[in-house]
């Protein structure tokens, strides 16, 4: 069988499984179809939560951004993970106690504002489509790669597939999805991972092998590394960071971004108790790690394999790196891999000069130059994308052809999932929150649902718009939906528990103050909407206030957040005491029921 | 009535501690020993490298996945014994 065939059948295959369980689990009322009915068990709900929040960017990117960046990078992991922590303590128990369906619901009636309500729906209807452009996009990228076709066929293929499941299923339907998914997705990412630990390091389990000695060379696995990556002219994998301020901000942005995205909060109002909400974020946290966990060791083995790949000296005892430095592999006797690789133009070779050889070194570092000279090399000849890593490791491994139509499988349903759970976070808000709430309250249930449903094939179009023109700032485009979670929703989420005297007045302008800063200072660098060549200022790190990068800002517009909503709302009147009340009553859990909808 | 009120006060002051306490370990564990005290950590080896980078990569994710539970159960204790469970 031949490998396309193969990659047919593992993804057609799991498409078949996830349309019927969409099917089997059809949303019969509103509440199924927003909150799954408020009966699903905390593991479960954690195992969903965990498909919904790994999108294309943890399952393929992050591994490739750990291996170039290093230590550097590890800002990811963290951010990525400790936003749960925030969310188990300070939001989800008690939203939960609250017991509406969506966060600008809560927002409405915390602050007795449909202004406060529908500022509340602009803000996550902005992080949320420009979150789901990505994954519409790398998804495009993972059937282009796997089933051969044109990446904007891809692309139409995946917004049809959202469409089914997401359309007629509802957030029941996306709940039991999604355990698939996620247990398609976590098999996918380990096995590789496995398989190359016992390679290099003899042992199985990647994140002890990261920390285990490299048996072909005897040393420990991340020294070689280091080893090897300086003697390429880069710097050091475990490298230290001068910018400590943006480091920690970048981080904080990333964790409170978390805390603040309403497709992961709306997760926590389908558990039955209070207690369950707590529990289900340490699970969904669980299942979170055993992929963030595996990530280093897959991002610094893939990192090795590829440089003692080009430099085979390189993989055992050196005893001098120039010696080993000479002979790279001829690029008539390139493995496989590269050659598939090269078809997709995401590995670029050019023969600078023209020895036949492939030279792969850091050519912008001026302290290499010499060396560089002296072996007569004249640049840089292999070009590597960093997202292909994951997709890549079972071939770079001489993996089975199942593994890799496993992995196909893998990084397609964490594209789907993840935009499935933002697309139901989006048509939540503009049938319940904007039509029910505040245009037409006598609308009825069966109205509402065909609202929803309109609007999130509305939202698929949009995005498969955008996916098919993207404006090219990928990166950009997930650090401003983190940075615009983390600057408007959040601080307004935790005041509205944490303070009964935060009025309506404060809540409305921190959350402006917040959104706004935080988008100026991003246009400011990345140019207006995004616009090349608007920008203000170049986007370079001494033009940065205090080193503080467009992407880190998130953390200062909800520090600006907070202090401005806490200002107004001190100058202005106590919210009323009914308010009051509801603020103390959210703080325990007796006597919550089921989520409603009134 | 009156006694419902001064026991939920109470309740919600051990719960605002019991915050307090594990996001000082939170912040301890990741903007401290893998961020900002990298430096100091820096003699303490482990598997090739230092432990600040074990924290960044290893252990500050473990830390946070015993501090949700550690605090889903702390919590789920405080609800009985203040009669403010389900």
């Amino acid at each position: 069988m031949s490998q396309f065939a193969i990659n047919l059948l593992f993804v057609g295959g799991s498409f078949a499984l996830y349309i019927g369980i969409a099917i089997w689990a059809r949303a019969g009322s509103t509440k199924d179809f927003y909150v799954a009915g408020g009966g699903v068990h905390p593991v479960t709900n954690g195992m969903a939560t965990a498909a919904d929040w790994m999108s294309a960017a943890s399952f393929i990117s992050m591994a490739g951004l750990l291996a170039s960046g290093g230590y550097a990078n590890s800002t990811f992991l963290m951010g990525w993970t400790g936003g749960y922590v925030i969310l188990a303590m300070l939001l989800a128990p008690y939203l939960r106690k609250f017991g509406k369906f969506t966060v600008p619901d809560f927002i409405g009636d915390r602050f007795y504002s449909k202004t406060a309500r529908v500022v509340a729906v602009i803000c996550l209807i902005v992080a949320s489509v420009t979150y789901v452009i990505g994954q519409m996009t790398g998804a495009g990228v993972a059937f282009s790669r796997f089933l051969e076709v044109p990446s904007s066929t891809g692309i139409w293929i995946a917004a049809g597939i959202v469409f089914l499941y997401a359309v007629f299923g509802g957030m029941k339907g996306i709940t039991y999805t999604q355990v698939a998914q996620y247990i398609v997705l976590i098999i996918a990412y380990t096995i590789p991972a496995v398989f190359i630990a016992m390679q290099l390091t003899g042992n199985p389990i990647p994140m002890f092998g990261m920390f285990s000695t490299h048996t072909e060379s005897g040393v420990p696995l991340l020294a070689k590394l280091d080893e090897v990556v300086t003697a390429l002219g880069f710097r050091d994998y475990t490298a230290d960071v001068d910018n400590k301020l943006n480091m920690v901000l970048f981080t904080l942005s990333l964790m409170i971004g978390t805390a603040g995205l309403p497709h992961v909060i709306i997760r926590f109002f389908t558990v039955p108790k209070v207690a369950d909400a707590r529990w289900s974020a340490g699970w969904a946290l669980v299942f979170i790690a055993l992929l963030y966990l595996t990530a280093p060791a897959v991002g610094s083995m893939a990192r090795l394999n590829l440089a003692t790949t080009i430099f085979p000296e390189m993989a055992g005892q050196v005893e001098d790196y120039q010696e080993a430095l000479a002979n790279p592999i001829l690029y008539e006797e390139r493995p496989d891999w590269i050659r598939t690789w090269e078809d997709t133009g995401l590995i670029t070779f050019t023969d600078h000069n023209n020895d036949g050889r492939i030279q792969m070194y850091n050519d912008a570092n001026p302290g290499f130059q010499p060396i560089a000279s002296e072996l007569g090399w004249e640049g840089n000849e292999l070009t590597v994308n960093n997202d292909i890593l994951v997709l890549a490791n079972p071939e770079i491994a001489n993996l089975p052809g199942w593994v890799i139509g496993l992995i196909a499988a893998g990084g397609i349903a964490a594209a789907l999932s993840t935009a499935a759970g933002l697309l139901l976070a989006i048509s939540s808000a503009i049938s319940h929150d904007l039509i029910k709430n505040t245009i037409n309250p006598s609308i009825s249930e069966k109205g509402e649902m065909l609202a929803a449903r309109i609007s999130m094939a509305g939202a698929i179009l949009l995005a498969t718009y955008l996916g098919l023109n993207p404006p090219g700032f990928a990166a950009q485009v997930v650090a401003l939906a983190f940075g615009i979670a983390a600057a408007s929703l959040f601080p307004v989420l935790m005041m509205g528990i944490f303070s009964t005297r935060m009025n309506s007045k404060g809540a409305i302008c921190g959350m402006l103050a917040g959104l706004l800063s935080t988008l100026l200072y991003i246009f400011t660098y990345l140019g207006w909407f995004f616009i090349p060549g608007t920008n203000m200022l170049a986007n370079v790190e001494s033009n940065w206030l205090f080193g503080i990068s467009p992407l880190s800002f998130g953390a200062v517009g909800a520090m600006i957040n907070f202090a401005v909503a806490y200002a107004v709302s001190s100058a202005t009147e106590e919210p009323p005491q009914e308010i009051q009340e509801l603020v103390e009553s959210v703080r325990y859990p007796k006597g919550a029921g089921a989520a409603t909808g009134h | 009535m009156a006694d419902d009120k001064i026991n939920a006060a109470e309740y919600w002051k051990a719960n605002v501690r019991l915050i307090t306490g594990c996001m000082i370990v939170w912040a301890f564990v990741s903007y401290g020993c893998a961020m900002l005290f990298r430096p100091l950590l820096s003699g303490i080896p482990i598997g090739g490298t230092d432990l600040g980078f074990w924290f960044a990569q290893q252990g500050s994710i473990l830390t946070f996945i015993g501090l949700i539970f550690f605090y889903a159960w702390k919590m789920n204790k405080l609800d009985q014994k203040f009669g403010l469970g389900e």
